[in-house]
């Protein structure tokens, strides 16, 4: 009874696995999955058919995530993969993205909701082009706890200079990089199992933790903005029934801050001011609502709300500007990003119409250099262009609070997600 | 300073309240589809919460491929008249009558896979623009890459290799006319979370998912009930023992668990303690590697 209580208790860690073709992330999410008992004997057993079926040399476990008919046929991960496993302590969610060209768009995807990002060295060959441009987009996307993984200590003999040189390395270029409140440094060997689920005896220098005790202990509290209160209104709630016949609550989920009873909120866009009469749920009334919570608001005084509109507190607002500067990441691969292009911008609960204003520069992501004079983006481009919008946008900067300091692009002919955006 | 934690069932809630929220926003006409499991019962569940005190301002649609427990349609009454919500169903058997669905012949027969094709047409039949589902992303690994707001052309058709990209908590839902959204307000919960979440918010449930005692038979290595709509084959001779059903679909290609799980608790246990994934008593997932890919692909959940 205790242990189904306990399970009641637990939080929640979002992951992703950054890695190139060959360093191993199948195996150690293989290794996480399977150790934690998150892999089931019947999709084992599949998995053993297909890779006898295959040909596969070992147990293919890039198998259990790559699900999809062409996938298996071609042998590459097409797309984000999410994976669930958890232990007493934590749930656990991984954005598992593949290694292969579209590798941007879907690390983006990936790291845009996940507070810790491992990054997977292989120990033979050090920090290279591409360990840098995975902890760039971590940073971009601002994952504030990086945990790079140094793999394959079995094939360097389990040498600590080795990882002392890659740690190094690593430092060297993290020191460039903007948002990383943390990095920890594990070396490991995925397939061995070494300081993965359980110390390591081979690297008895190794001071620090195993991995899984890494992920299932470090203090993800403060991802949430609990600072600057910020209500989007997602929808209005009107029961028109007899019991609640002048009932009008704001439904929406806290994208910042904290909103307790009796609080001074204010109005945007309208600017009109009044109290929180009450914080609405099922359950009954809360003293305060926090990030990520989603409730329901009413307010003491009949104001003209609708969706897109944001409840704030007066003496913390956030910017309200038809200009953007942002960083964005290109997704498209049919279309380019066109100097004065229109497109549709979607921000918090609201959505506008936005023209580019300008392409400032586009980030070589390999060595951080600044690229000026090239006004198209491509797939998997990154960069920083300026927007002007159809009706002003409530907004922090994303470093700030991702809630309200994020948006897409999306083309208006097609409706596809051509970009995703940070704003500065 | 206060700290301001949330458990992860509240996160998954709170994630779920907002999908939920933005499908009623986003869309002129959305339903949820309710099959009377467990899944489909929680997101109801969550919808309350989303919407209170307002009742649910989509209509519960039920496909009903005619092979039903009993059990299940029981609770399903009950269920529509407790949250007070209106109820469309979709009934494959008339789609078998109007000629638009064909019955599967043979001793393995299912309805499974006609339930795609009496979805597709109450869909378009009431022009519902999006459907709400309970699918999740742990159940299987063709869902393991699906969206929270999952695109369908206008044949219904889910092409998995141009999926719109989901970043943060914005979702796209922009469609062009006769296209239409499948919407999975569960997407990162798992069969675990599902049992824990019943249990803190004691939800009631069929009672089919409790162990029980009942005649099973085994075919192709799973335990099927036996039901009016089931013929046994040579060999194959009934038993009874106590089960429990871990998922709830159509009753020809739904297996039990022998379990002696009468109450929640029980029932989380023997989940921590599984070693077969729920959909591994699914007839209709076992025909094939990508079986569930492809079905989707048609237009099925």
């Amino acid at each position: 009874m205790s242990e189904t209580q306990g399970y009641l208790d637990m939080d929640l860690l979002r992951f992703t696995t950054a890695g190139s073709v060959d360093d191993g992330k199948s195996t150690l999410i293989g290794r996480l999955l399977y150790d934690s008992k998150a892999i089931f004997e019947d999709q084992l057993e599949a998995v053993e058919r297909s890779s006898i079926q295959r040909g596969d040399e070992n147990l293919n476990l890039a198998l259990l995530t790559d699900g999809l008919r062409a996938e298996r046929e071609q042998g590459i991960t097409i797309d984000v993969a999410y994976r669930y496993f958890a232990t007493p302590r934590r749930k656990f969610i991984i954005a598992d993205t593949p290694g292969h060209i579209q590798y941007t768009r879907n690390m983006v995807t990936g790291a845009s909701t996940a507070n810790l990002a491992i990054i997977l060295v292989d120990a033979r060959h050090g920090v290279i082009e591409q360990t840098c441009r995975h902890a760039f987009i971590a940073s971009l996307l601002r994952i504030q706890h990086i945990v790079v993984a140094v793999n394959k200590m079995d094939l360097v003999d389990w040498q600590e200079d080795v990882f002392r040189r890659i740690k190094h390395d690593f430092e060297q270029f993290a020191s460039r990089l903007e948002n990383l409140v943390e990095v920890t440094f594990i070396p490991i060997s995925a397939l061995n199992g070494d300081n993965v689920v359980d110390k390591s005896g081979n690297m008895p220098w190794y001071m620090g933790p195993p991995l899984l005790y890494h992920l299932e202990t470090v203090y993800i509290g403060a991802q949430e903005n609990h600072v600057d209160p910020r209500f989007p209104v997602q929808w209005v709630i009107r029961p028109q029934s007899d019991k609640y016949h002048d009932f009008r609550g704001y439904a929406g989920r806290v994208a910042g801050g904290v909103f307790k009873k009796g609080d001074e909120v204010t109005i945007l866009p309208s600017g009109f001011s009044t109290r929180i009469k009450e914080v609405v749920t099922y359950d009954g009334p809360l003293e305060e609502a926090f990030a990520p919570l989603s409730v329901t608001l009413t307010l003491e005084d009949e104001i003209d709300i609708s969706r897109g509109d944001m409840i704030v507190k007066p003496h913390n607002q956030p910017h309200v500007s038809q200009d953007i500067e942002a960083m964005i990441c290109w997704f498209s691969d049919s279309t380019k990003l066109q100097p004065k292009g229109r497109y549709v911008l979607r921000h918090t609960s609201k959505e506008v119409k936005a023209v580019v204003q300008e392409v400032r520069y586009k980030v070589n992501i390999n060595n951080l250099h600044k690229i000026e004079g090239e006004p198209h983006f491509g797939l998997n481009e990154i960069g920083r262009i300026s927007l002007r919008v159809s009706s002003p946008l409530f907004f922090d900067s994303y470093r700030r609070n991702r809630n309200t300091g994020s948006f897409i692009l999306i083309d208006a002919g097609s409706n596809e997600t051509v970009a995703a955006g940070m704003i500065l | 300073m206060q700290s301001y934690t949330t458990t992860h069932l509240r996160q998954l809630e709170a994630e779920a309240m907002f999908v939920l929220r933005e499908t009623a926003a986003q869309f002129e006409k959305p339903a949820m589809l309710f099959s009377g499991g467990k899944d489909s019962i929680v997101m109801a569940h969550l919808a309350r919460k989303a919407f209170f005190p307002a009742r649910l301002p989509f209509p519960l649609v039920h496909i009903d491929t005619g092979h039903n427990f009993d059990e299940t349609m029981t609770y399903r009454d009950w269920f529509v008249e407790e949250v007070g919500a209106r109820l469309v169903v979709g009934s494959v058997q008339a789609s078998i009558d109007k000629g638009t669905a064909v019955e599967e012949r043979g001793p393995t027969a299912s309805r499974n896979r006609l339930q795609t094709v009496t979805l597709l047409e109450t869909i378009e039949e009431h022009g519902f623009d999006a459907a709400l589902g309970g699918g999740r992303r742990d159940e299987e690994k063709a869902r393991a890459k699906e969206r929270f707001f999952s695109h369908r052309d206008e044949f219904g058709q889910w092409d998995p290799k141009n999926q719109r990209p989901e970043l943060w908590n914005i979702f796209n839902g922009r469609k062009h006319h006769g296209e239409h959204f499948r919407v999975f307000p569960l997407s990162n919960w798992t069969e675990m979370d599902v049992w824990q979440y019943i249990k803190q918010e004691e939800i009631s449930l069929p009672s089919l998912y409790f162990a029980h005692e009942r005649e099973v038979f085994e075919r192709g290595g799973t335990l099927l009930a036996l039901t009016d709509f089931i013929t046994l084959q040579g060999g194959e001779a009934p038993r009874r023992i106590q089960v429990r059903f871990r998922t709830i679909g159509d009753a020809t290609c739904t297996g039990a668990v022998v379990s002696g799980a009468d109450t929640v608790d029980k029932i989380i246990e023997e989940v921590a303690a599984a070693r077969q994934t729920e959909r591994g008593t699914r007839a209709d997932d076992r025909r094939s590697e990508t079986a569930m890919e492809d079905r989707k692909k048609e237009g099925y959940f």
